[in-house]
């Protein structure tokens, strides 16, 4: 295979690893005010995410660094073309963070409720961005002879961009609603239960909806068959969660993200970013790639340390594999 | 003001409101680590305490430095595109490296230490901590080498047809000679920050409640001030080799970090000085002779080229067009820099003084010398930044490329504005909070240590939970 495929491979896996990982991060933080009754409630379910929560955001920061390394163009023309969307994207991650950290530094419930709030808005506005921002990678965007992106963030928000949203935030919601009925107990587990089997309802129709537009736009076999395995995995995970099979419903939601997302990029290649000008404009796996020199290099980096990474994410999913219980959470400190 | 110089605004204000939350990370993760070490071996629940204490700490600041990171990552696609294009080809590759090797590390293991305080056995939560300490001295280095090409371009060739900087020697790349001294400086500078930190909280503590806790807290004392001497001699020696790579590599830079604008032989350095601001003419200047030149060339009369000669060599290289950065701000960050890293050594040995045999720091000013000492080397590392980057100046990567060239051609300045302004908002309000945060956490003081074996597994609280 060539090098250029590899890599274009690669930086999906990299995506899809995010979008599976931080995807039940993000719906936990969205459903976090509508779950959570009371602060011990809502500790609880911040403290399901806790201790994986940055590790899982390390993936988009490895997904921007390996795009710059493997293919700048794309990494220039994408980053400086989507600018505001990425600007919002930037700051929602930075409240977001610093409030998982500070929320329980103080007892104070009026300081509590206010990151409560950073961590809902932090976590909604990405989850919907990147939907929005990869729909239009896939449909193409305005692309001049020079690479340079010439529309604005108004350019963006078009109607498959918007269901694309729509999509990745709803399958983020519904994955999380998943992961907390797998992780935590008691009321608060039946009450996740029960938002999930909503939620994926309404995931279902607006991802088949999503799917299939994006056949008419960037269709083939494969990208097809994917999105068709992506559709079963969830109709599979919402059955699993009515029955209260957790563990296999949250394979199934984990699933049905990873496979849609790769439907995306399947459907892509070999484009990287199409234009809408001018087909000659668009980025492709070769006319975006650094040379086969350093994409050599980061094959041999990738190859010895992304399977470490997987053991040591993996151990620690497995360390803290129990679930959290609303008694656990210390009554109460802060100082 | 143009996108250009938003942009330049952009990139500084960001970098250097990360680098303040960086230095502290990274020197604050070993000292911890040490002093959970010093438990684990002695089984004294003082160094416990001051585990929990000071670690909590840490990661009041390293969520901090996390945020403020993610910028980073992608601000060199948003401002500066071109730039990318250009030099992603090598570049890109450190950065995406650091990501993989040290960002995973540092992420996942203290995740694993916060929360696993009841989870893992003592030893592995022990070396949890070591090997989040480790990944952050990775990802220094890998940054750090990607910084030092941009100062001194190796490894690579010029494709013209594409019109960018290609890679052809990696190696070379990870052992530029301005990475390999770069990297022990900012390690070692982070390890004054660090320990002048520790230092100062400590002293704050037994300056404010000197009948509590006082031997952990002057335990800590001492920890910091000898942390924060150590350092100051290693940044000096480092800091020396630095100014010799430099003077080799960019000239241009010890020149003006001089205000030197006569080649001289040998030459002398100046404290300060008394003129214009620009240092070319001069009312009064205090200077020691020739130690610029062994600064400069490790020769006590060694020939130091000045700021002319270099401007009429430049432009015989490269073309007409003004080759000096601006001399103000290289001259006095420069001084700076090194002037709070020894104040800060003089405040450590003061500080081993007054704890010595049960002593206890007494007046009115030990407040404020609490309060100043560990700002003093935070400021020591962004004036060190400063005169890095904007000595490099008018140079993107010297020698290949203007920072004029490397902006977004198509970013409108309206965009560039909408995030200066959002982020310098924002980082101002994330400070103010940080602040208010560390100051909590200090005046509580040092945490109790948890009854061992209380409850069983499942009902026991989650230790250092969210
Ligand atoms: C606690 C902070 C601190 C202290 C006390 C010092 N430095 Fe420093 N210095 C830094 C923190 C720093 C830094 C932030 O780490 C920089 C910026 C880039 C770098 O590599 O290190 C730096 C850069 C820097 C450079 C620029 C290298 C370049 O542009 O390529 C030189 C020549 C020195 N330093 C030399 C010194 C000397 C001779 C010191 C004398 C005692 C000194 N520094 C103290
Ligand atoms: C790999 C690491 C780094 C890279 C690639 C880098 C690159 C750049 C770039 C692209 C600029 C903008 C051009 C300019 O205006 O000068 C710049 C300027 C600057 N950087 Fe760095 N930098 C790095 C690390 C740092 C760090 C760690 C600091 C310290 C906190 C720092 C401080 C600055 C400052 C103060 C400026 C001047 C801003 C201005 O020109 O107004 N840089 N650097
Ligand atoms: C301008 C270039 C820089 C970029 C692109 C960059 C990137 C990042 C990113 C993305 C993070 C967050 C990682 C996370 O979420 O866990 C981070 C944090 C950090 N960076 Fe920077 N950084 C830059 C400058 C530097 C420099 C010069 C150093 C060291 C000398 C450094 C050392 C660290 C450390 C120790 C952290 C602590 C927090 C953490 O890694 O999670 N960075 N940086």
């Amino acid at each position: 295979m060539e090098l250029t495929t590899i890599w274009f491979a690669l930086i999906a896996i990299l995506w899809i690893g995010y979008f599976v990982l931080e995807g039940f991060d993000f719906g936990v933080g969205i459903l976090l005010p509508f779950l959570g009754r009371g602060d011990r409630e809502r500790r609880a379910l911040i403290n399901t995410i806790g201790p994986v929560w940055d590790g899982n955001e390390v993936w988009v920061l490895v997904a921007g660094g390996a795009t710059f390394a493997a293919f700048p163009e794309w990494y220039a023309t994408l980053f400086s073309g989507f600018y505001l969307a990425l600007f919002l994207i930037l700051v929602a991650l930075i409240v977001r963070g610093v409030a998982f950290e500070f929320r329980s530094k103080r007892p104070d419930p009026a300081w509590r409720s206010r990151w409560d709030l950073a961590i809902f808005g932090g976590s909604l506005l990405p989850a919907f961005l990147w939907g929005v921002a990869f729909a239009n990678i896939v449909q193409g965007v305005p692309i001049d002879a020079r690479h340079q992106f010439t529309g604005d963030l108004f350019t963006l928000l078009n109607p498959y961009g918007l269901l694309g949203g729509l999509t990745l935030l709803a399958l983020f919601l519904t994955h999380g609603a998943v992961f907390l009925a797998l992780k935590t107990t008691g009321d608060l587990r039946r009450r996740a239960n029960a938002w999930a089997g909503r939620l994926g309802l309404a995931a279902a129709v607006v991802a088949v909806l999503f799917l299939a537009w994006t056949q008419t736009i960037r269709g083939g076999p494969a990208s097809l068959a994917l999105s068709v395995v992506a559709a079963v995995a969830l109709v599979g995970a919402l059955l699993a969660n009515r029955v209260g099979r957790e563990g296999w419903a949250f394979v199934g939601s984990a699933v049905t993200i990873a496979v849609a997302v790769a439907s995306l990029f399947v459907g892509l290649f070999p484009n990287v970013m199409p234009s809408t000008l001018d087909v000659a404009y668009g980025l492709t796996t070769t006319n975006a790639a650094s040379t086969p020199y350093t994409l050599t290099i980061m094959t041999w980096v990738a190859v010895v340390f992304t399977p470490l990474v997987l053991i040591y994410q993996g151990w620690t999913y497995w360390v803290f594999r129990r679930r959290v219980a609303v008694e656990q959470i210390p009554a109460d400190e802060g100082y | 003001m143009s996108a250009l110089e938003l942009a330049r605004w952009q990139f500084g204000i960001t970098t250097v409101y990360h680098f303040l939350f960086v230095p502290l990370t990274i020197g604050l993760a070993f000292l911890v680590a040490g002093f959970q070490t010093a438990w684990v071996r002695t089984d004294n629940p003082r160094y416990l305490r001051l585990t929990r204490f000071y670690g909590e700490l840490f990661l009041i600041n390293f969520a901090l430095g996390v945020v403020t990171g993610i910028v980073q990552e992608f601000q060199f696609g948003m401002n500066w595109s071109a730039y990318s294009r250009f030099v992603g080809d090598i570049f890109g590759a450190p950065l995406a490296i650091e990501g993989l090797l040290a960002f995973f590390l540092e992420s996942t293991f203290l995740g694993l230490w916060i929360f696993g305080w009841d989870r893992l056995p003592k030893r592995v939560h022990l070396a949890t901590i070591w090997i989040a300490a480790i990944g952050t001295v990775l990802s220094a280095f890998f940054i750090l080498a990607a910084n030092a090409w941009m100062q001194h371009p190796v490894g690579y060739q010029l494709n013209a047809s594409v019109g960018r900087a290609e890679q052809t020697d990696f190696l070379a790349v990870l052992t530029n000679p301005v990475a390999v001294i770069t990297f022990p400086h900012t390690i070692v500078a982070a390890f004054l920050t660090a320990g002048a930190f520790v230092a100062g909280v400590a002293l704050w503590r037994l300056w404010r409640h000197p009948d509590l806790d006082a031997d952990a807290f002057r335990t800590a004392a001492r920890v910091g001030a000898w942390t924060v001497l150590v350092a100051a001699l290693l940044v000096l020696v480092t800091g020396d080799q630095q100014a010799k790579v430099m003077t080799n590599v960019q000239p241009m830079k010890m020149a003006a970090a001089e205000a030197l604008y006569q080649t001289e032989q040998p030459a002398s350095f100046s404290i300060f000085t008394i003129g214009s601001l620009d240092g070319r003419t001069e009312l009064f200047s205090l200077r020691i002779p020739n130690v610029l030149s062994f600064l400069a060339t490790g020769s006590l009369d060694g020939k130091v080229e000045g700021i002319n000669d270099l401007q009429a060599g430049y432009q015989a290289t490269y073309g007409p067009g003004d080759y000096v950065p601006y001399v103000p701000l290289t001259y006095w960050s420069f001084r700076l820099m090194i002037g709070m890293g020894a104040l800060a050594a003089l405040g450590a040995v003061w500080i081993l003084w007054a704890v010595r045999r049960r002593g206890l720091p007494i007046g009115r000013w030990v407040m404020a010398v609490a309060v100043i000492l560990p700002l003093l080397p935070l400021a020591a590392n962004s004036l060190g930044w400063l005169f890095t980057e904007m000595g490099r100046q008018p140079w993107l990567v010297f020698g290949l490329m203007q920072t004029s060239a490397g902006v977004s051609p198509t970013t409108s300045a309206a965009e560039v504005l909408i995030s200066v302004v959002g982020f310098t908002l924002l980082y101002g309000a994330l400070a103010a909070v940080e602040v208010g945060l560390l100051f909590r956490r200090i005046r509580a003081g040092l945490p109790e240590t948890p009854a061992a074996g209380a409850g069983d597994e499942v009902d026991r609280p989650v230790a250092f939970s969210y």
